[in-house]
């Protein structure tokens, strides 16, 4: 069984970002680039499930920028098989990488595709819904535990009133959710290793996708300043405040 | 008490001062290409702060704990030893043939001052084992590397180096550990030794033994000792693991820092005699250190700078957050210490000095693989010249400055510096040894401007201020920015060249007055050769503001070098006053007026 992982390059979970002076989007300069934190989960839970022989074949796969093979490359030394980019210097929303994965898949013919349920940077949390949706093929997100059979793949999922567990045929997307696993340290043999692995460059007209953005985003902004607070009398005056100022009682 | 790895100027070193780019054209380093080593610093950084930094100051505090001739590690270490070996970092620059991974000493360099800023106690078991490894690569029979060198270039055994006796420390000539042999080939070892880095613990499963001692007809002195390997589980033919050796270790030290690294003294033969077989010659076992010695010596030097960038980013940490008083210029409400301005200058202090003692090591580790593996045997000898002549430097000035720096990281602190629980003292305390093991700073000094300086009449020195003066063309060149720095590198270049010429011409003469002023010119080398390589990234830094790189880390860079101008380097000027005039009057008052 063949496994797909997308992986997305995105802003180190250790970097404090910063919105550009003219409002435009996150200042990318000089910043540190990392794998997607929940994509590094998918990676992991689709390299254990090679390890124990229900997988044959991880391929990894990105959309973006030539910094991406980086991230291919970590996807590879963590054990990944083979990589695929997507290269595109282009603006890239959810429905057009899902779209790009849909054409990845319907050529590579993963039986499963495992993927972050959303990425650090826009937290968008709708590529994995999105793609299952354009494949036609059942999806389980939020997963925390993943068991595969050979036709069928049981999901136990984080909802909101607690954990829920869904059966699902295969082919199917699957999303990560934090305590799936714990993703491992990449090994030096392998670090070194994936610089020999293949990594093909494929451009979005290759797989005739079409990457216009749909949305416009207007502007960006930092959250406001927490204001400083102030002191009250006594509990009147904080009940007064909270009904008629605050207007939450 | 977090650790990050300044990766950023790590690569800036590897790429633009230590000449990456040529090590990677070597014959057997060409993969050691810049994205392969910024992959590489990438995944050891991650470890090293996520798994080695979290168990420093509980390793500390937990201590290695010693009970019936068995060593019991603090909590943790033991997984991460596992965790350390199973991701093929002991192998980092092992020989390919028993299964190391054969990249060159300078990404070893930037690694291994991960492992040891993260966790230095941890640290000093694989920097031990591979200078065990190094030992049997050089000097062991077919069979002994078969037999060791695989289990432990992976990790699964470590090893020591048993050299120190109590009547034996900095003098080797006084050894009495005494080998007899049994007529099959192998000896039988006896004696105790001291001060045995991770002599005993139980992260592994062996522990492989290398030990210094004397033949039965063995001459006396330094040419009489021997190098033998005594595992402390025999190893049968098939690999496995047999008897108990008698090599036991009888007790472990109390230390002011490195806590949890077990100090082991070691007794051999104490119940009929440890089992054990010569390595290389009979009587050469000194030769074969001082082979060693060399790697040792640098990776303690490591140590020194390892220590000064975990100490600063603490200091850092705590300066940034600290709010206490109003700023000295005026200020409406209290400021975070890192505003004040004496504060701004300890920090700089210990900045500007990791990044010349980072630049200086990694440069010799450069060297050092030009010396081992270049092609053309007149590079490779002016290389190793180059590597001799600094290995005392490396060694002495990186562990007193990486003191130093540990110091200020307390001072940054205030009283809670003081107070064990903030983590600022571990530095200190760790610190402290590394000025004295692998040779004081005295013996380094001794060795520099002994058998490095006098004995070539200043020839390799030459060599070396003669590219420190190219670098002085460039500043030349390179306009008005770089004047500061300009200024203070030809005083300092020429404050060593006339303590060098001051030192080769009176050595033989006036030796003893020569010598106090040993250890002020490793300092004065150490220095200089630090402000000449943060000139020479101050230039690089310059170019690439140039070419039009807007990354902040170059105008930082350039700043960073115009203070070790400003501030570090002035003292050049002195210590060569301190060389040249300060004999006489160490020496002038009678021993029993001391």
């Amino acid at each position: 069984m063949k496994i797909l992982i997308p992986v997305k390059r995105v802003v180190d979970y250790n970097v404090k970002v910063r919105v550009k002076t003219d409002g435009t989007g996150i200042d990318l300069a000089n910043v540190k680039m990392s794998m997607n934190p929940f994509d590094e989960i998918a990676v992991e839970e689709a390299i254990r499930l090679k390890e124990t022989g229900l997988a044959t074949e991880v391929l990894a796969v990105s959309c973006g920028v030539t910094a991406c093979q980086e991230t291919l490359r970590t996807a590879m030394a963590l054990g990944a098989d083979r990589a695929i980019l997507v290269e595109t210097d282009a603006e890239l929303q959810p429905l057009a990488v899902a779209k790009l994965l849909k054409a990845l898949v319907d050529k590579e013919q993963p039986k499963l595709v495992i993927l972050g349920k959303q990425a650090i940077d826009d937290d968008a949390n709708q590529t994995g819904q999105m793609l299952a949706a354009l494949l036609g093929w059942p999806q389980a997100t939020f997963a925390s535990k993943v068991v595969l059979g050979s036709d069928k793949v049981t999901v136990t999922r984080e909802v909101d009133g607690g954990l829920e567990t869904v059966e699902i045929g295969l082919p199917a997307v699957v999303t990560t959710d934090l305590r799936l696993n714990e993703p491992r340290y990449a090994t030096l043999p392998n670090i070194m290793k994936a610089k020999k692995k293949p990594l093909e460059i494929i451009k979005p007209a290759d797989l005739g996708v079409d990457i216009a953005p749909r949305l416009t985003t207007l502007k960006f902004a930092e959250p406001p300043k927490r204001q400083a607070g102030i002191r009250v009398a006594d509990i009147a005056e904080l009940l007064a405040k909270l009904k008629n100022e605050a207007k939450v009682i | 008490m977090s650790y990050k790895a300044p990766a950023k100027d790590m690569m800036f070193v590897l790429k633009e001062l230590a000449g990456l780019d040529e090590v990677n054209q070597l014959p057997g380093y060409e993969e050691a290409t810049p994205d392969l080593v910024e992959a590489i610093l990438d995944e050891a950084g991650k470890f090293a702060g996520e798994v080695l930094a979290p168990l420093n100051f509980s390793g500390d505090q937990e201590s290695a704990q010693w009970q019936d001739r068995a060593v019991t590690m603090p909590s943790g270490f033991k997984e991460a030893y596992r965790q350390f070996a199973e991701s093929g970092w002991t192998a980092l620059d092992c020989h390919p043939e028993y299964g190391g991974q054969g990249l060159p000493r300078l990404v070893s360099a930037a690694v291994r001052e991960m492992w040891k800023a993260a966790n230095m106690a941890f640290s000093l078991c694989p920097m031990l084992t591979s200078g065990a490894i190094e030992a049997l690569e050089l000097c062991g029979s077919a069979e002994q590397k078969q037999m060791y060198l695989p289990n432990m270039i992976s990790g699964k055994w470590t090893g020591t180096m048993n050299i120190t006796e109590p009547q034996a420390g900095s003098d080797l000539a006084a050894i009495r550990s005494r080998a007899e042999p049994q007529g099959d080939g192998t000896y039988k070892i006896f004696g105790q030794k001291i001060f045995i880095t991770y002599g005993e613990h139980d992260m592994a499963e062996n522990i492989i033994h290398l030990v210094l001692a004397r033949l039965p007809d063995a001459p006396e002195g330094v040419k009489g000792i021997s190098l033998f390997v005594v595992p402390k589980y025999q190893v049968k033919p098939d690999g496995s693991l047999g008897e108990r050796n008698d090599a036991y270790c009888v007790s472990i030290e109390h230390k002011l820092g490195i806590h949890a690294s077990p100090t082991s003294v070691m007794a051999f033969g104490d119940h009929g005699g440890a089992l054990g077989t010569l390595v290389g010659k009979p009587n050469e076992g000194l030769k074969y250190m001082f082979i060693m010695m060399n790697a040792a010596r640098y990776a303690v030097g490591l140590e020194g700078l390892a220590l000064a960038e975990r100490a600063y980013q603490q200091a850092l940490g705590y300066a940034r957050e600290r709010v206490q008083g109003r700023a000295i210029e005026g200020s409406a409400t209290s400021v975070a210490i890192v505003h004040h301005p004496d504060v701004r200058r300890m920090l700089m202090t210990m900045k500007s000095q990791i990044e010349a003692m980072r630049a200086l090591a990694y440069v010799v580790a450069g060297a050092h693989d030009a010396a081992f593996a270049h092609p053309d045997e007149t590079e490779r000898k002016r290389n190793q010249a180059f590597v001799d002549l600094m290995i005392p430097v490396v060694k002495g000035w990186l562990t007193e400055t990486g003191n130093e720096v540990a110091y200020l990281g307390v001072q940054v602190h205030g009283g809670m510096g003081f107070i064990e629980e903030t983590g600022a003292a571990q530095h200190l305390r760790d610190a402290r040894i590394t000025t004295i093991y692998e040779g004081t700073t005295g013996i380094q000094a001794n060795d520099l401007i002994g058998r490095k300086l006098a004995r070539d009449g200043g020839a390799t020195l030459k060599i070396v201020v003669e590219q420190m003066q190219q670098t002085i063309a460039e500043l030349d060149k390179a306009g008005a920015e770089l004047t500061g720095i300009k200024t203070a590198l030809v005083k300092g270049v020429a404050a060593v060249v006339e303590a060098g010429a001051y030192i080769t011409a009176n050595y033989a003469s006036a030796v003893r007055e020569v010598a106090v002023g040993a250890v002020p010119f490793l300092k004065l080398m150490g220095i200089v050769s630090g402000g000449w390589l943060m000139a020479r990234a101050a230039l690089t830094a310059r170019k690439k503001i140039a070419e039009g790189d807007s990354d902040p880390f170059y105008p930082s860079k350039i700043a960073t070098a115009n203070y070790y101008a400003a501030h570090i380097l002035p003292a050049a000027s002195g210590l060569a006053t301190v060389i040249t005039t300060g004999g006489p009057s160490a020496l002038a008052i009678p021993e029993e007026q001391l």
